[in-house]
Protein backbone atom coordinates (compact mmCIF):
# COMPACT_ATOMS: atom_id res chain seq x y z
CA UNK A 1 0.00 0.00 0.00
CA UNK A 2 1.14 3.48 -0.34
CA UNK A 3 1.72 5.61 2.07
CA UNK A 4 -1.32 8.14 2.32
CA UNK A 5 0.35 10.99 3.42
CA UNK A 6 2.68 10.90 0.41
CA UNK A 7 1.92 13.14 -3.13
CA UNK A 8 2.37 11.22 -6.39
CA UNK A 9 6.06 13.17 -6.47
CA UNK A 10 6.76 11.47 -3.33
CA UNK A 11 6.30 14.75 -1.47
CA UNK A 12 4.70 15.14 2.11
CA UNK A 13 1.02 16.38 1.39
CA UNK A 14 -1.45 17.07 4.24
CA UNK A 15 -3.76 15.23 5.73
CA UNK A 16 -6.87 16.29 6.92
CA UNK A 17 -9.77 14.51 8.81
CA UNK A 18 -13.45 16.13 8.40
CA UNK A 19 -16.07 15.80 10.16
CA UNK A 20 -19.32 16.38 8.74
CA UNK A 21 -22.86 16.39 9.98
CA UNK A 22 -25.25 14.16 7.78
CA UNK A 23 -27.76 16.84 7.43
CA UNK A 24 -26.04 19.57 5.65
CA UNK A 25 -22.38 19.32 5.14
CA UNK A 26 -22.21 15.87 4.26
CA UNK A 27 -24.90 16.18 1.92
CA UNK A 28 -22.93 19.50 0.80
CA UNK A 29 -19.90 17.62 -0.16
CA UNK A 30 -22.56 15.30 -1.76
CA UNK A 31 -23.53 18.21 -4.31
CA UNK A 32 -20.11 19.58 -4.61
CA UNK A 33 -19.60 15.70 -5.87
CA UNK A 34 -22.92 15.38 -8.53
CA UNK A 35 -21.85 18.70 -9.95
CA UNK A 36 -18.22 17.85 -10.73
CA UNK A 37 -16.92 20.61 -8.50
CA UNK A 38 -12.91 19.45 -8.02
CA UNK A 39 -11.52 20.01 -4.77
CA UNK A 40 -8.12 19.04 -3.14
CA UNK A 41 -8.15 14.79 -2.07
CA UNK A 42 -6.48 15.75 1.04
CA UNK A 43 -9.20 15.45 3.25
CA UNK A 44 -10.75 11.89 4.86
CA UNK A 45 -14.50 12.56 5.44
CA UNK A 46 -16.52 11.15 8.25
CA UNK A 47 -20.28 11.23 8.55
CA UNK A 48 -21.80 11.67 11.76
CA UNK A 49 -25.53 12.77 12.49
CA UNK A 50 -24.52 16.33 13.81
CA UNK A 51 -21.51 18.14 14.49
CA UNK A 52 -22.83 18.19 17.96
CA UNK A 53 -21.77 14.52 18.21
CA UNK A 54 -17.75 16.00 17.39
CA UNK A 55 -16.28 14.53 20.53
CA UNK A 56 -13.40 16.73 21.45
CA UNK A 57 -11.61 13.44 21.95
CA UNK A 58 -11.65 12.54 18.37
CA UNK A 59 -10.29 15.52 17.36
CA UNK A 60 -7.14 15.06 19.66
CA UNK A 61 -7.27 11.04 18.66
CA UNK A 62 -7.10 12.24 15.03
CA UNK A 63 -3.94 14.60 15.59
CA UNK A 64 -2.67 12.32 17.74
CA UNK A 65 -2.85 9.82 15.17
CA UNK A 66 -1.51 11.47 12.47
CA UNK A 67 -3.91 14.24 10.72
CA UNK A 68 -2.31 17.34 9.62
CA UNK A 69 -5.52 19.39 10.03
CA UNK A 70 -9.51 18.97 11.67
CA UNK A 71 -12.05 20.69 9.85
CA UNK A 72 -15.61 20.26 11.37
CA UNK A 73 -18.52 21.03 9.24
CA UNK A 74 -21.90 21.54 10.94
CA UNK A 75 -25.26 23.56 9.99
CA UNK A 76 -25.73 27.15 10.20
CA UNK A 77 -26.87 28.50 13.25
CA UNK A 78 -30.63 27.94 13.73
CA UNK A 79 -30.23 25.13 11.08
CA UNK A 80 -29.33 22.18 13.47
CA UNK A 81 -31.98 18.95 12.50
CA UNK A 82 -31.38 18.37 16.43
CA UNK A 83 -31.96 22.43 17.09
CA UNK A 84 -28.88 22.60 19.32
CA UNK A 85 -25.94 20.56 18.06
CA UNK A 86 -24.75 23.06 16.34
CA UNK A 87 -24.25 25.01 19.21
CA UNK A 88 -22.64 22.74 21.46
CA UNK A 89 -19.69 22.01 18.96
CA UNK A 90 -19.29 25.93 18.29
CA UNK A 91 -19.02 26.03 22.36
CA UNK A 92 -16.32 23.33 22.33
CA UNK A 93 -14.62 24.65 19.74
CA UNK A 94 -13.88 28.06 21.07
CA UNK A 95 -12.57 26.63 24.22
CA UNK A 96 -10.80 24.01 22.24
CA UNK A 97 -9.06 25.92 20.17
CA UNK A 98 -7.55 28.06 22.96
CA UNK A 99 -6.22 24.96 24.57
CA UNK A 100 -4.64 23.52 21.67
CA UNK A 101 -2.58 27.01 20.72
CA UNK A 102 -1.94 26.31 24.62
CA UNK A 103 -0.72 22.82 23.37
CA UNK A 104 1.49 24.09 20.62
CA UNK A 105 -1.08 23.13 18.01
CA UNK A 106 -1.62 26.49 15.15
CA UNK A 107 -5.02 27.64 14.89
CA UNK A 108 -5.37 26.86 11.27
CA UNK A 109 -5.10 23.21 11.93
CA UNK A 110 -8.42 22.79 13.42
CA UNK A 111 -11.78 24.44 11.37
CA UNK A 112 -15.33 25.10 11.88
CA UNK A 113 -17.53 25.65 9.08
CA UNK A 114 -21.12 25.66 9.04
CA UNK A 115 -21.81 24.87 4.97
CA UNK A 116 -25.59 23.95 4.27
CA UNK A 117 -27.09 21.31 1.99
CA UNK A 118 -26.75 23.86 -0.88
CA UNK A 119 -23.31 24.67 -0.53
CA UNK A 120 -21.45 22.67 -2.49
CA UNK A 121 -19.21 25.32 -3.98
CA UNK A 122 -18.17 26.41 0.30
CA UNK A 123 -17.11 22.77 0.72
CA UNK A 124 -15.04 23.16 -2.02
CA UNK A 125 -13.30 26.70 -1.17
CA UNK A 126 -13.17 25.81 2.57
CA UNK A 127 -11.26 22.51 1.68
CA UNK A 128 -8.70 23.88 -0.64
CA UNK A 129 -7.95 27.00 1.71
CA UNK A 130 -7.33 24.79 4.43
CA UNK A 131 -5.18 22.25 1.98
CA UNK A 132 -2.88 25.65 1.13
CA UNK A 133 -3.17 26.89 4.56
CA UNK A 134 -1.77 23.21 5.94
CA UNK A 135 0.75 23.24 3.24
CA UNK A 136 2.28 26.19 4.24
CA UNK A 137 2.13 25.42 7.68
CA UNK A 138 3.73 21.93 7.15
CA UNK A 139 3.50 18.47 9.03
CA UNK A 140 2.18 18.17 12.63
CA UNK A 141 3.17 14.81 12.56
CA UNK A 142 2.57 13.38 15.76
CA UNK A 143 3.73 9.87 15.81
CA UNK A 144 6.97 10.68 14.25
CA UNK A 145 6.85 13.33 17.42
CA UNK A 146 5.89 10.22 20.15
CA UNK A 147 8.46 8.29 18.43
CA UNK A 148 10.91 11.35 19.07
CA UNK A 149 9.92 11.89 22.23
CA UNK A 150 10.39 8.37 23.73
CA UNK A 151 14.00 7.96 22.19
CA UNK A 152 15.42 9.02 25.15
CA UNK A 153 13.90 5.60 27.32
CA UNK A 154 14.33 3.49 25.08
CA UNK A 155 17.51 3.90 24.99
CA UNK A 156 18.13 3.76 28.38
CA UNK A 157 16.26 0.51 28.75
CA UNK A 158 18.56 -1.39 25.81
CA UNK A 159 20.58 -0.65 28.41
CA UNK A 160 19.95 -1.75 31.78
CA UNK A 161 18.98 -4.61 29.70
CA UNK A 162 22.42 -5.13 28.40
CA UNK A 163 23.23 -4.89 31.80
CA UNK A 164 21.19 -7.15 33.47
CA UNK A 165 21.15 -9.69 30.99
CA UNK A 166 23.85 -11.79 32.97
CA UNK A 167 21.68 -12.04 35.95
CA UNK A 168 18.14 -12.49 33.85
CA UNK A 169 16.74 -13.53 30.76
CA UNK A 170 13.00 -12.65 31.76
CA UNK A 171 13.49 -9.01 31.81
CA UNK A 172 10.86 -7.07 29.92
CA UNK A 173 11.63 -3.68 30.14
CA UNK A 174 9.45 -2.87 27.23
CA UNK A 175 9.25 0.04 24.56
CA UNK A 176 6.52 2.36 25.83
CA UNK A 177 3.55 0.39 25.25
CA UNK A 178 0.90 1.79 22.59
CA UNK A 179 -1.75 3.82 24.91
CA UNK A 180 -4.36 3.32 21.63
CA UNK A 181 -4.76 -0.50 22.68
CA UNK A 182 -7.12 1.52 25.21
CA UNK A 183 -9.14 4.03 23.41
CA UNK A 184 -12.78 3.88 23.66
CA UNK A 185 -15.03 6.57 23.21
CA UNK A 186 -17.91 7.08 24.98
CA UNK B 1 6.70 -20.32 54.91
CA UNK B 2 8.70 -16.79 54.07
CA UNK B 3 6.37 -14.01 54.02
CA UNK B 4 5.39 -12.29 50.61
CA UNK B 5 7.82 -9.96 49.69
CA UNK B 6 6.77 -6.11 49.27
CA UNK B 7 8.45 -3.06 48.01
CA UNK B 8 7.70 0.80 48.01
CA UNK B 9 9.54 3.13 45.45
CA UNK B 10 9.11 6.73 44.82
CA UNK B 11 9.84 8.86 41.37
CA UNK B 12 9.11 12.25 40.86
CA UNK B 13 6.46 13.11 43.29
CA UNK B 14 5.92 14.95 46.52
CA UNK B 15 6.02 12.11 49.21
CA UNK B 16 1.89 12.40 49.89
CA UNK B 17 1.94 8.76 48.89
CA UNK B 18 4.34 7.80 51.54
CA UNK B 19 1.89 9.60 53.70
CA UNK B 20 -0.72 7.26 52.77
CA UNK B 21 0.81 4.12 53.65
CA UNK B 22 1.50 5.43 56.84
CA UNK B 23 -2.68 6.65 57.04
CA UNK B 24 -3.13 3.26 57.25
CA UNK B 25 -2.77 3.72 60.70
CA UNK B 26 -3.15 0.33 62.74
CA UNK B 27 -4.55 -1.46 59.87
CA UNK B 28 -0.80 -0.74 58.64
CA UNK B 29 0.07 -3.34 61.37
CA UNK B 30 -2.01 -5.91 59.39
CA UNK B 31 -0.07 -5.34 56.08
CA UNK B 32 3.68 -5.15 57.99
CA UNK B 33 2.46 -8.83 60.13
CA UNK B 34 1.89 -10.57 56.21
CA UNK B 35 4.40 -9.13 54.38
CA UNK B 36 8.16 -8.09 53.78
CA UNK B 37 9.03 -5.19 53.32
CA UNK B 38 12.29 -5.38 51.45
CA UNK B 39 12.76 -1.88 50.14
CA UNK B 40 11.21 1.56 50.99
CA UNK B 41 13.86 4.75 50.79
CA UNK B 42 11.41 6.90 52.75
CA UNK B 43 11.22 4.64 55.92
CA UNK B 44 14.20 2.30 55.59
CA UNK B 45 17.58 1.82 54.75
CA UNK B 46 18.43 -0.22 51.62
CA UNK B 47 20.96 0.49 49.02
CA UNK B 48 20.78 -0.56 44.83
CA UNK B 49 23.05 -3.03 45.21
CA UNK B 50 20.46 -5.07 47.37
CA UNK B 51 17.77 -5.23 45.37
CA UNK B 52 20.04 -5.72 42.36
CA UNK B 53 21.44 -8.80 43.90
CA UNK B 54 17.64 -10.22 44.29
CA UNK B 55 16.75 -13.07 42.02
CA UNK B 56 14.00 -11.49 39.40
CA UNK B 57 10.34 -11.74 40.52
CA UNK B 58 11.17 -12.53 43.96
CA UNK B 59 9.13 -8.92 44.93
CA UNK B 60 5.48 -10.03 44.81
CA UNK B 61 4.77 -6.44 44.73
CA UNK B 62 6.17 -3.24 44.26
CA UNK B 63 3.97 0.14 44.51
CA UNK B 64 5.67 2.52 42.70
CA UNK B 65 4.39 6.33 43.13
CA UNK B 66 6.06 9.66 41.22
CA UNK B 67 5.97 10.19 37.56
CA UNK B 68 9.35 8.91 35.33
CA UNK B 69 11.38 12.15 35.11
CA UNK B 70 15.56 11.44 35.03
CA UNK B 71 17.36 8.61 34.05
CA UNK B 72 18.00 7.46 37.46
CA UNK B 73 13.89 6.63 38.06
CA UNK B 74 13.90 4.94 34.70
CA UNK B 75 16.67 2.71 36.06
CA UNK B 76 15.04 2.07 39.11
CA UNK B 77 11.21 1.58 37.34
CA UNK B 78 12.93 -1.00 34.82
CA UNK B 79 15.30 -2.82 37.54
CA UNK B 80 11.85 -3.34 39.90
CA UNK B 81 9.96 -4.10 37.52
CA UNK B 82 12.31 -7.33 36.48
CA UNK B 83 12.02 -8.18 40.17
CA UNK B 84 8.70 -7.84 40.47
CA UNK B 85 5.47 -10.11 40.08
CA UNK B 86 2.95 -7.31 39.81
CA UNK B 87 4.53 -3.60 39.03
CA UNK B 88 1.36 -1.16 40.73
CA UNK B 89 1.40 2.32 39.47
CA UNK B 90 0.45 3.74 43.14
CA UNK B 91 -1.24 7.68 43.02
CA UNK B 92 -1.83 9.85 40.05
CA UNK B 93 1.85 10.83 39.05
CA UNK B 94 2.53 6.90 38.44
CA UNK B 95 -0.83 6.51 37.06
CA UNK B 96 -1.58 9.85 34.72
CA UNK B 97 1.83 11.61 35.41
CA UNK B 98 0.01 14.11 38.11
CA UNK B 99 1.41 17.81 39.09
CA UNK B 100 4.87 17.05 38.07
CA UNK B 101 3.33 16.31 34.21
CA UNK B 102 2.50 20.02 33.68
CA UNK B 103 5.91 20.81 33.30
CA UNK B 104 5.31 18.74 30.01
CA UNK B 105 4.15 22.86 28.89
CA UNK B 106 7.60 23.33 29.00
CA UNK B 107 10.97 22.88 28.14
CA UNK B 108 14.11 21.16 29.54
CA UNK B 109 15.65 24.42 29.01
CA UNK B 110 13.29 26.65 30.15
CA UNK B 111 12.60 24.45 33.31
CA UNK B 112 17.17 24.44 33.90
CA UNK B 113 16.96 28.35 32.96
CA UNK B 114 14.15 29.22 35.45
CA UNK B 115 15.29 27.14 38.17
CA UNK B 116 19.29 27.68 38.23
CA UNK B 117 19.08 31.40 36.79
CA UNK B 118 15.67 33.15 37.06
CA UNK B 119 13.36 31.80 39.72
CA UNK B 120 13.32 34.66 42.35
CA UNK B 121 15.71 34.33 45.00
CA UNK B 122 18.40 32.60 43.05
CA UNK B 123 21.97 33.59 43.45
CA UNK B 124 23.90 31.85 40.54
CA UNK B 125 26.81 34.50 39.05
CA UNK B 126 28.12 31.78 37.46
CA UNK B 127 25.27 30.11 35.94
CA UNK B 128 26.42 26.70 37.17
CA UNK B 129 23.63 23.97 36.41
CA UNK B 130 23.87 20.36 37.12
CA UNK B 131 26.41 18.22 35.50
CA UNK B 132 25.75 14.63 34.71
CA UNK B 133 29.80 14.50 35.32
CA UNK B 134 31.91 16.38 37.44
CA UNK B 135 35.78 16.65 39.04
CA UNK B 136 35.76 16.50 42.81
CA UNK B 137 38.27 16.12 45.36
CA UNK B 138 39.66 13.49 42.89
CA UNK B 139 36.30 11.78 42.54
CA UNK B 140 34.18 11.83 39.75
CA UNK B 141 30.67 11.16 40.63
CA UNK B 142 27.77 11.09 38.21
CA UNK B 143 24.52 12.22 38.50
CA UNK B 144 21.05 11.30 36.61
CA UNK B 145 19.99 13.10 33.52
CA UNK B 146 16.86 14.93 33.21
CA UNK B 147 14.95 13.76 30.61
CA UNK B 148 13.26 16.00 27.83
CA UNK B 149 9.94 14.61 28.66
CA UNK B 150 7.70 13.24 31.84
CA UNK B 151 6.47 10.28 31.29
CA UNK B 152 3.67 7.85 33.53
CA UNK B 153 5.06 4.76 34.64
CA UNK B 154 3.55 2.58 31.80
CA UNK B 155 4.94 5.06 29.14
CA UNK B 156 8.41 3.15 30.74
CA UNK B 157 7.57 -0.11 31.64
CA UNK B 158 4.69 -2.46 31.73
CA UNK B 159 2.45 -1.56 34.11
CA UNK B 160 -0.12 -4.62 36.10
CA UNK B 161 -2.29 -2.38 38.04
CA UNK B 162 -3.35 1.04 38.76
CA UNK B 163 -4.32 2.95 41.94
CA UNK B 164 -5.49 5.83 41.35
CA UNK B 165 -5.23 9.25 43.74
CA UNK B 166 -3.29 12.48 44.69
CA UNK B 167 -2.74 10.64 46.84
CA UNK B 168 -4.57 7.44 47.13
CA UNK B 169 -6.69 7.31 49.89
CA UNK B 170 -5.76 4.23 52.91
CA UNK B 171 -9.12 2.43 52.44
CA UNK B 172 -8.12 1.89 48.51
CA UNK B 173 -4.55 1.31 49.57
CA UNK B 174 -5.75 -1.60 51.88
CA UNK B 175 -8.35 -2.78 49.65
CA UNK B 176 -5.37 -3.44 46.95
CA UNK B 177 -3.03 -5.33 49.70
CA UNK B 178 -5.99 -7.35 50.72
CA UNK B 179 -6.75 -8.20 46.92
CA UNK B 180 -2.98 -8.60 46.59
CA UNK B 181 -3.08 -11.14 49.42
CA UNK B 182 -5.72 -13.13 48.75
CA UNK B 183 -4.40 -13.10 44.99
CA UNK B 184 -8.64 -12.10 43.95
CA UNK B 185 -7.26 -9.65 41.20
CA UNK B 186 -8.94 -8.19 38.52
CA UNK B 187 -7.59 -8.08 35.15
CA UNK B 188 -4.38 -6.77 34.16
CA UNK B 189 -4.16 -3.58 33.49
CA UNK B 190 -7.00 -2.74 35.95
CA UNK B 191 -7.63 0.67 37.73
CA UNK B 192 -8.11 -0.61 41.39
CA UNK B 193 -11.23 1.55 42.16
CA UNK B 194 -15.04 1.85 41.26
CA UNK B 195 -15.30 2.51 37.36
CA UNK B 196 -18.21 5.12 37.68
CA UNK B 197 -18.26 9.16 38.02
CA UNK B 198 -17.25 10.84 41.32
CA UNK B 199 -20.72 12.27 41.08
CA UNK B 200 -22.28 8.58 42.11
CA UNK B 201 -20.84 8.92 45.12
CA UNK B 202 -20.74 12.75 46.03
CA UNK B 203 -23.58 14.02 48.48
CA UNK B 204 -24.14 16.84 46.32
CA UNK B 205 -25.45 14.49 43.68
CA UNK B 206 -29.19 15.41 44.41
CA UNK B 207 -28.72 19.16 43.69
CA UNK B 208 -27.03 18.59 40.34
CA UNK B 209 -29.32 20.21 37.45
CA UNK B 210 -30.39 17.83 35.10
CA UNK B 211 -30.22 20.69 32.50
CA UNK B 212 -27.74 23.78 32.95
CA UNK B 213 -26.49 26.53 30.96
CA UNK B 214 -23.26 28.14 32.59
CA UNK B 215 -23.15 32.35 32.54
CA UNK B 216 -20.08 32.25 34.17
CA UNK B 217 -17.51 30.07 35.40
CA UNK B 218 -15.81 30.94 39.25
CA UNK B 219 -12.56 29.90 40.51
CA UNK B 220 -12.44 28.27 44.12
CA UNK B 221 -11.10 31.62 45.55
CA UNK B 222 -13.53 33.97 44.09
CA UNK B 223 -16.66 33.32 45.45
CA UNK B 224 -18.00 31.54 49.10
CA UNK B 225 -19.65 28.09 48.23
CA UNK B 226 -23.04 26.65 49.21
CA UNK B 227 -21.71 23.66 51.07
CA UNK B 228 -24.25 21.42 49.86
CA UNK B 229 -25.24 22.51 46.38
CA UNK B 230 -23.44 20.91 43.13
CA UNK B 231 -20.50 23.04 42.13
CA UNK B 232 -22.15 23.13 38.59
CA UNK B 233 -25.19 24.28 39.71
CA UNK B 234 -23.29 27.33 41.18
CA UNK B 235 -21.54 28.10 37.61
CA UNK B 236 -18.08 26.19 39.41
CA UNK B 237 -15.27 23.98 37.49
CA UNK B 238 -15.94 20.42 39.15
CA UNK B 239 -14.44 17.89 37.24
CA UNK B 240 -16.55 15.21 39.31
CA UNK B 241 -18.15 14.08 35.64
CA UNK B 242 -15.37 12.91 34.36
CA UNK B 243 -13.56 11.44 37.03
CA UNK B 244 -13.41 8.14 38.61
CA UNK B 245 -14.86 7.60 41.87
CA UNK B 246 -13.38 6.17 44.80
CA UNK B 247 -12.23 8.70 47.20
CA UNK B 248 -15.54 8.92 49.27
CA UNK B 249 -15.93 12.09 47.48
CA UNK B 250 -13.40 13.60 49.96
CA UNK B 251 -13.13 17.43 47.88
CA UNK B 252 -16.48 18.12 47.70
CA UNK B 253 -17.17 16.82 51.56
CA UNK B 254 -14.87 19.44 52.39
CA UNK B 255 -16.53 22.32 50.09
CA UNK B 256 -13.82 22.09 46.99
CA UNK B 257 -14.41 20.82 43.85
CA UNK B 258 -13.29 17.95 42.39
CA UNK B 259 -9.86 18.71 40.10
CA UNK B 260 -9.62 14.91 38.95
CA UNK B 261 -6.65 13.59 40.40
CA UNK B 262 -8.62 9.63 40.06
CA UNK B 263 -8.54 10.18 36.55
CA UNK B 264 -10.90 9.05 33.85
CA UNK B 265 -13.09 5.94 33.67
CA UNK B 266 -12.51 2.64 31.75
CA UNK B 267 -14.93 4.65 28.94
CA UNK B 268 -12.92 7.46 28.67
CA UNK B 269 -9.28 7.99 27.25
CA UNK B 270 -8.71 12.12 27.26
CA UNK B 271 -10.65 13.31 30.69
CA UNK B 272 -9.12 16.83 29.88
CA UNK B 273 -11.41 16.59 26.20
CA UNK B 274 -14.07 14.75 28.10
CA UNK B 275 -15.01 17.31 30.12
CA UNK B 276 -13.90 20.49 28.30
CA UNK B 277 -17.10 18.61 26.04
CA UNK B 278 -19.13 18.35 29.18
CA UNK B 279 -18.82 21.87 30.12
CA UNK B 280 -18.64 24.10 27.12
CA UNK B 281 -21.74 21.96 26.04
CA UNK B 282 -23.60 23.75 28.37
CA UNK B 283 -22.83 26.97 28.24
CA UNK B 284 -25.70 29.75 28.11
CA UNK B 285 -25.07 31.98 24.91
CA UNK B 286 -24.68 31.00 21.70
CA UNK B 287 -22.99 33.30 20.11
CA UNK B 288 -19.41 33.71 19.37
CA UNK B 289 -19.00 36.79 21.95
CA UNK B 290 -21.25 35.60 24.67
CA UNK B 291 -19.77 32.15 24.41
CA UNK B 292 -16.04 33.63 24.93
CA UNK B 293 -16.98 36.20 28.28
CA UNK B 294 -18.45 33.22 29.78
CA UNK B 295 -14.97 30.64 28.89
CA UNK B 296 -13.05 33.95 30.28
CA UNK B 297 -13.57 31.79 33.40
CA UNK B 298 -11.29 28.99 32.84
CA UNK B 299 -7.99 31.23 31.70
CA UNK B 300 -6.08 28.12 32.13
CA UNK B 301 -7.83 25.13 30.32
CA UNK B 302 -4.64 22.83 30.50
CA UNK B 303 -3.88 23.22 34.03
CA UNK B 304 -7.81 22.89 35.11
CA UNK B 305 -8.72 20.01 32.73
CA UNK B 306 -5.14 17.87 33.07
CA UNK B 307 -4.02 18.83 36.13
CA UNK B 308 -3.13 15.23 36.88
CA UNK B 309 -3.25 14.12 33.43
CA UNK B 310 -1.22 15.50 30.79
CA UNK B 311 1.10 13.13 30.35
CA UNK B 312 -1.54 9.88 30.02
CA UNK B 313 -3.60 12.28 27.48
CA UNK B 314 -3.40 12.29 24.02
CA UNK B 315 -1.29 14.87 23.18
CA UNK B 316 1.10 13.78 26.07
CA UNK B 317 2.73 16.94 25.77
CA UNK B 318 3.48 20.58 24.52
CA UNK B 319 3.81 19.27 20.71
CA UNK B 320 6.39 21.71 19.47
CA UNK B 321 8.80 21.65 22.41
CA UNK B 322 12.48 20.92 21.14
CA UNK B 323 13.44 17.19 21.77
CA UNK B 324 17.20 16.73 20.75
CA UNK B 325 17.25 13.22 21.79
CA UNK B 326 19.23 13.58 24.75
CA UNK B 327 19.10 16.73 24.94
CA UNK B 328 22.79 17.79 25.89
Amino acid sequence: MTDPSKSPNGGWTPRIVAFFCNWCTYTAADLAGVSRLKYSSNIRVIRLMCSGRVDPQFILDAFSRGADGVLIGGCHPNDCHYVEGNYKMLRRFQLLKRMLADLGIEEQRLRLEWISAAEGEKVKRVVNEMTTQIKALGPLGMPEKFRDWDQEVIELAHHVEKSGAAACCCGSAAAPKDSKAEVAHV
Amino acid sequence: MSKPKVAFYWCASCGGCEETVVDLAEDILGVVEKVDIVLWPVAMDFKYKDIESMPDRSIVATLLNGAIRTSEQEEMAVLLRRKSQYLIAYGACAHLGGIPALANQFSREQILKFNYEDCPGMVNERKTRPQLHFEENGCSPHLPEFRNVVRTLDQVVDVDFYIPGCPPTPNLTKAAFDALLSGKLPPKGSVLAPDSALCDECDRKKTKPSDIAFLEFKRPHQALFDPEKCFLAQGVVCMGPATRSGCGAVCTSGNMPCTGCFGPTSRVRDQGAKILSSLCANIGPRDEEGINKVLEGIPDPVGTFYRYGLAKSLLRRKVNLPTSGNGH
